[in-house]
C-alpha cells in the first residue's frame, strides 16, 4: 500500500511552512519530502557563503526567488579580517544569473560586491525587485546607476553601512520616470549630494514608498520638501539636521512633521542641533524605533525627546545619554525591547564616564520586555550584573562591552565571573552573549554549565587557560558561532573538542595561542571543516609549535575554496604540508 | 578622504595589531626631568626643546622623546598593556601572560597620560563605518570654521550649516568624569577658564583662577608662567595635528578652530608644552 501523500498535497502543506529552520527539518524526513520541499522553497538563506557552492544551491532550489548570503566573519566589522580575505559575491551572482534567472531578491551581508556584480544583476534578472547590501564594499555609485536604470520593478534598494566608492550623486538620476514601484530606499551611507529635484520627483511618483533613509548631504530644508511629498512614510532616516533656518521655515517644518501620521521609525539625525529637537516631538508618541546613535546632543535634550516616546521598542543612542537619561527612558519607554548604547568617544580615554552600570540597571528594572542589550561602558560591577539578571530573565541577547580590557568590578576589584554567572543562570533563553572585563576560567565554566541555548558567543581579553575553551566547547550545546580574540589558551582544548566544531557554523580565534601544528592536525582529523590560518607571515617558515595570528574554522560541504589570498594557509592550499606532517610521524 | 578615514583604512591593513595612529612620541609631553625646569624663572625654551635621544642619554636640558616614552609614570597594567600592543603581538603567547594581567584595580589606570592611547586593532568593537562617521563629524566641525563648504547645486544646500556647534570633550586628570562643552558659547579664554573652573570645581583647579587670570583679557606668556609655577593644574588642548598644546598660546579665534579636545592636567606634567608652539612655528617656516 502506497502511503505517500501525493506531491500536490505535500506542496500545499509545505506552503504553510515559512521558517527555513522548519523547512530544513521537513527536508530531512524522507526523499519525497526532500524533493517537494526543495522545489517549493522560495527563500534561501546561506549564512556562510563558503559552506556550500553556488551551483549546488541553484541546483537544489530551482524555484528560488530570494537569496540571502553572508560572507566574512563577524569580526571583519572590527577590522580583524584583512582585505582580500574573500566573501566575493560574483560567483553567486554569476551562478544565479545562469541557473535562477527568476531571482527577485538579493540580500548580502559582509560581502565584496563589485560594479560588475551590480551590472550583472541589472542585466540578468528581469523581475529583480530587492537589493539589500549590509556592510558590503567593493562597488561604486556607478554600479548603483546600473541597478537604477535597469530594474524596472525595483521595490527595495538599501545600502546599510556599506563602504562605497562615491563618484557623485548622479546615480539617483538614473531611475527612469516609469519607475513607480519603490517601497524602500536607503542611501544613508553615501557621501555625495544627490540632485534634490530628481529625488523629489522620484518620491512623488512612488506612492508605495514606506521607507526613506537619506544621506547626510541632504539638508534640513530639503528634508522638509521631501516629507511634504511623502507623508505616508513609516520609516525615515533624515539627513543632516543642522541648517540654520528662519522662523518661518522652522514652523513649516514643524507642520510637516505633524503630517507624518504613519511614522514608526526614525534615524539619521546627524549633527542635530538642540534647538531642532522639538520639531520631532509630534512624531515621538508613534515611534517604535529610534536611532540616535549619530546624534551628538547632550542628555537634557535627549531626555526631552525620549520622555515623549511612550511606545518605543527599539532605542539606539550614544553614551551621551548618561545614567540620568536612561533613568528617564526607564520610566517613559515601558515597551522597550532593544537597547543599544554606543560610545561617543573613539577610544578608552574618551569614554563618557557619566554613563555607568547604573543606567542599564534602571532600564532592566523598569522595562519588562527588554530582551536585547548592547552596552558600551567604562566600568561595571558584579552586583549590577546580578541585579540585571534577576530583573530580566527574559533576555535573549546580552552584549556588554566594558571598554577597558581586563577591567575588574570597580567596587570590589573582583573579576566579573559572578556577574556573568548570574546572567547565564537566570536568562535561560539567552541566545547571544558578549562578555568583557576581567574574567577567569570560572566565568566560562559557568557559561558552559548554564548557557544551553547560547548560539553566539563573543569573547575578548579574558580567561586564563585552555580550560576556558574546553568549558565552552563541551558545555554549550547550542553553540553555533564562537569568536574569540586575545585569550591565553593553546591547542589542547581545541583538539580535544574537535568533534564539536562540525556542529557549529564557525569558530574565529585571533591572537590566541593556537599553533600551526594544531591547525594542521585539526585539518587532518576533520575533513568536513575548512581550517583557515590567516597570517601575514608564512607559518611554514616557523616551527609547528609557534602560534598563528588568526584562525577561521567553518564547516562546509563545498570543500576548499578557490579564492584564497596568499595570506590564508590551509591544508588544501598547500597539500605538501599535510603530507610532510604524516611523513614525520 | 579625511585623515581619520585614511587612518581607519590603514588600520584595516594593520591587522597585525600595530598602531597606525599617532603613537606616543607624537603626543607624549611628560618627563620626569621637568623638576629641574620648574625652578627656572623664565621658560628655557632650549632646555625643553624636544629632540631625539636614546633613553638615558639625555642631559637635564634634553628631553628626548624616547626617554619620555620610558620615563612616563606607568600606571600599572594599562601601560604594560599599551606597551604590549605597540610591540609585537607575541605577548599573548608567552607563558607570562598571567603576569601581564593587572593586580591593580581599574581606577588607578585612569590617572595615566592622555597620550597613552595605544590603538588596539578592532577595540573597542565598533564598526569602521561608525568610527569613520564619528571621525568625520569631528573634522566637519573644523571645516565649518575654515569655511570649507561643498559646491551648491540647484536647491541643495551645503553640507554643514554656517555655524556648527563646537563640542569638545574636557577631561581632567584624576577626575572620574569628563564633560563636553560647546566652545562657541565662549568668547574668550577668560570665559572658558571660569566655565571650566565651575565644572571641575571640586578639584583643586582653584589655583587656576586665584592667580587673577580672570581679570585680564587673555592668557599670555607671563601669565602662563605664573600659572605653571603656582597652580596645580593647567588647561591643555589637542589641536588638529594631534599635538598637545597649552591653552592660551594663540588668539582665541584660531584656538577654537584648531581645538579638538581639552584636558586639564597637572602643571608639572605640562611644562614641556609651552615651547612646542615655538617649535611648531619654526618647523612651519
Amino acid at each position: 500500500m502506497d502511503l505517500r501523500l501525493p506531491s500536490k498535497v505535500l506542496e500545499h502543506i509545505f506552503s504553510f511552512v515559512d521558517s527555513n529552520e522548519d523547512r530544513n527539518s521537513v527536508s530531512l524526513v524522507c526523499k519525497s519530502w526532500f524533493e517537494t520541499e526543495r522545489l517549493t522553497r522560495k527563500r534561501v538563506f546561506v549564512r556562510n557563503c563558503y559552506a556550500v557552492t553556488p551551483a549546488a544551491v541553484a541546483r537544489r532550489f530551482p524555484g528560488m526567488r530570494s537569496l540571502t548570503l553572508k560572507g566574512k566573519p563577524h569580526f571583519a566589522d572590527y577590522n580583524l579580517v584583512p582585505d582580500g580575505w574573500g566573501g566575493y559575491a560574483w560567483p553567486w551572482i554569476e551562478a544565479m544569473a545562469e541557473k535562477s534567472p527568476s531571482l527577485e531578491e538579493l540580500r548580502l551581508k559582509r560581502m565584496v560586491v563589485t560594479d560588475e556584480c551590480l551590472e550583472k544583476i541589472a542585466a540578468s534578472f528581469k523581475d529583480f525587485k530587492v537589493l539589500v547590501l549590509t556592510s558590503c564594499e567593493g562597488f561604486s555609485t556607478d554600479g548603483l546607476a546600473a541597478i537604477a536604470v535597469a530594474c524596472r520593478n525595483l521595490t527595495e534598494l538599501e545600502l546599510r553601512e556599506c563602504i562605497v566608492e562615491d563618484l557623485g550623486g548622479d546615480w539617483l538620476s538614473y531611475f527612469p520616470e516609469t519607475l513607480t514601484s519603490l517601497v524602500s530606499l536607503d542611501f544613508s551611507c553615501l557621501d555625495s549630494e544627490v540632485k534634490l529635484s530628481d529625488l523629489e520627483r522620484l518620491v512623488s511618483r512612488s506612492p508605495n514608498l514606506k521607507s526613506l533613509k537619506l544621506n547626510r548631504a541632504v539638508s534640513l530644508h530639503a528634508l522638509g520638501s521631501l516629507l511634504c511629498l511623502a507623508p505616508q512614510l513609516v520609516e525615515l532616516g533624515t539627513g543632516s539636521f543642522s541648517d540654520k533656518l528662519d522662523q518661518e521655515a522652522v514652523s513649516k517644518l514643524a507642520q510637516v512633521f505633524t503630517e507624518l501620521k504613519e511614522l514608526k521609525s526614525l534615524s539619521g539625525l546627524w549633527d542635530v542641533l538642540p534647538e531642532y529637537i522639538p520639531l520631532l516631538y509630534s512624531v515621538c508618541p508613534g515611534l517604535t524605533s529610534l536611532n540616535l546613535s549619530y546624534a551628538t546632543v547632550q542628555m537634557p535634550d535627549l531626555v526631552e525627546l525620549l520622555s515623549r516616546c511612550s511606545n518605543l521598542q527599539k532605542l539606539w543612542v550614544m553614551d551621551l545619554i548618561e545614567d540620568k537619561g536612561l533613568e528617564v527612558v526607564a520610566s517613559s519607554c515601558k515597551e522597550l525591547r532593544e537597547l543599544r548604547v554606543f560610545p561617543s568617544g573613539a577610544d578608552v580615554d574618551e569614554t563618557n564616564v557619566a554613563l555607568t552600570e547604573q543606567g542599564l540597571v534602571y532600564v532592566s528594572e523598569a522595562c519588562p520586555n527588554l530582551e536585547s542589550v548592547l552596552y558600551f561602558c567604562a566600568q561595571f560591577t558584579n552586583a549590577a550584573l546580578v541585579t540585571i539578571a534577576k530583573n530580566r530573565p527574559n533576555l535573549k541577547c546580552f552584549r556588554l562591552c566594558v571598554i577597558e580590557p581586563f577591567a575588574s568590578d570597580h567596587e570590589t576589584h573582583q573579576p566579573l565571573d559572578e556577574g556573568f554567572k548570574a546572567i547565564v543562570e537566570s536568562c535561560k533563553d539567552l541566545q547571544r552573549l558578549s562578555v568583557s572585563g576581567l574574567l577567569t576560567d570560572k566565568a566560562f565554566e559557568h557559561i558552559g554549565r548554564h548557557g544551553k541555548k547560547l548560539k553566539m558567543l563573543s569573547i575578548a581579553f579574558a580567561g586564563d587557560s585552555d580550560l576556558m575553551l574546553h568549558h565552552l566547547l563541551s558545555g554549550c550545546e547550542s553553540l553555533n558561532k564562537l569568536e574569540i580574540r586575545d585569550c591565553p589558551f593553546g591547542d589542547t582544548a581545541l583538539l580535544e573538542n574537535a568533534a564539536k566544531l562540525e556542529t557549529m557554523r564557525s569558530l574565529w580565534m585571533s591572537s590566541c595561542g593556537v599553533s600551526f601544528g594544531a591547525c594542521k592536525l585539526l585539518s587532518e582529523k576533520m575533513p568536513k571543516l575548512n581550517v583557515e590560518v590567516i597570517d601575514e607571515h608564512s607559518p611554514e617558515t616557523r616551527p609547528d609549535s609557534s602560534p598563528v595570528e588568526k584562525i577561521y574554522i567553518y564547516r562546509t560541504v563545498a570543500g576548499p575554496r578557490m579564492d584564497m589570498p596568499e595570506f590564508v594557509w590551509t591544508k588544501h592550499k598547500n597539500p605538501e604540508i599535510g603530507v610532510s606532517h604524516l611523513a614525520i610521524e | 578622504m579625511s585623515e581619520s578615514a585614511a587612518a581607519a583604512a590603514a588600520a584595516e591593513h594593520g591587522y597585525r595589531g600595530l598602531s597606525e595612529f599617532p603613537t606616543m612620541e607624537a603626543t607624549q609631553i611628560m618627563s620626569d626631568k621637568t623638576e629641574d625646569n620648574n625652578n627656572n624663572d623664565v621658560l628655557n625654551f632650549k632646555a625643553t626643546e624636544l629632540r631625539l635621544g636614546l633613553p638615558g642619554s639625555e642631559s637635564p636640558e634634553r628631553v628626548g622623546f624616547m626617554s619620555l616614552k620610558s620615563s612616563c609614570p606607568v600606571s600599572g597594567a594599562k601601560r604594560v598593556f599599551s606597551d604590549a600592543i605597540n610591540g609585537s603581538t607575541k605577548w599573548v603567547f608567552s607563558p607570562d601572560v598571567k603576569d601581564i594581567k593587572p593586580a591593580v584595580p581599574v581606577k588607578e589606570k585612569k590617572s595615566s597620560a592622555p597620550a597613552s592611547k595605544a590603538q588596539v586593532v578592532g577595540w573597542p568593537p565598533i564598526r569602521s563605518f561608525r568610527k569613520n562617521t564619528m571621525a568625520s563629524s569631528q573634522s566637519q566641525k573644523q571645516d565649518g570654521c575654515d569655511n570649507n563648504n561643498n559646491t551648491e547645486t540647484e536647491g541643495c544646500e551645503t553640507k554643514s550649516g554656517p555655524e556648527p556647534c563646537l563640542y569638545v570633550k574636557v577631561s581632567m586628570e584624576g577626575a572620574p568624569y569628563l564633560r563636553k562643552i560647546d566652545l562657541k558659547t565662549y568668547k574668550s579664554y577668560v570665559e572658558l577658564s571660569s566655565a571650566l573652573e565651575k565644572m571641575f570645581s571640586c578639584f583643586t583647579i582653584g589655583q587656576f583662577g586665584s592667580h587673577g587670570g580672570c581679570g585680564r583679557d587673555g592668557l599670555n606668556e607671563s601669565r602662563l608662567t605664573d600659572l605653571l609655577r603656582g597652580s596645580e593644574y593647567v588647561v591643555t588642548y589637542e589641536d588638529k595635528d594631534s599635538d598637545w598644546m597649552l591653552v592660551g598660546d594663540v588668539p582665541w579665534e584660531m584656538f577654537i578652530c584648531s581645538c579638538k579636545k581639552l584636558r586639564i592636567m597637572k602643571s608639572s606634567e605640562a611644562i614641556g608644552l609651552a615651547p612646542r608652539v615655538m617649535e611648531k612655528c619654526r618647523s612651519r617656516n
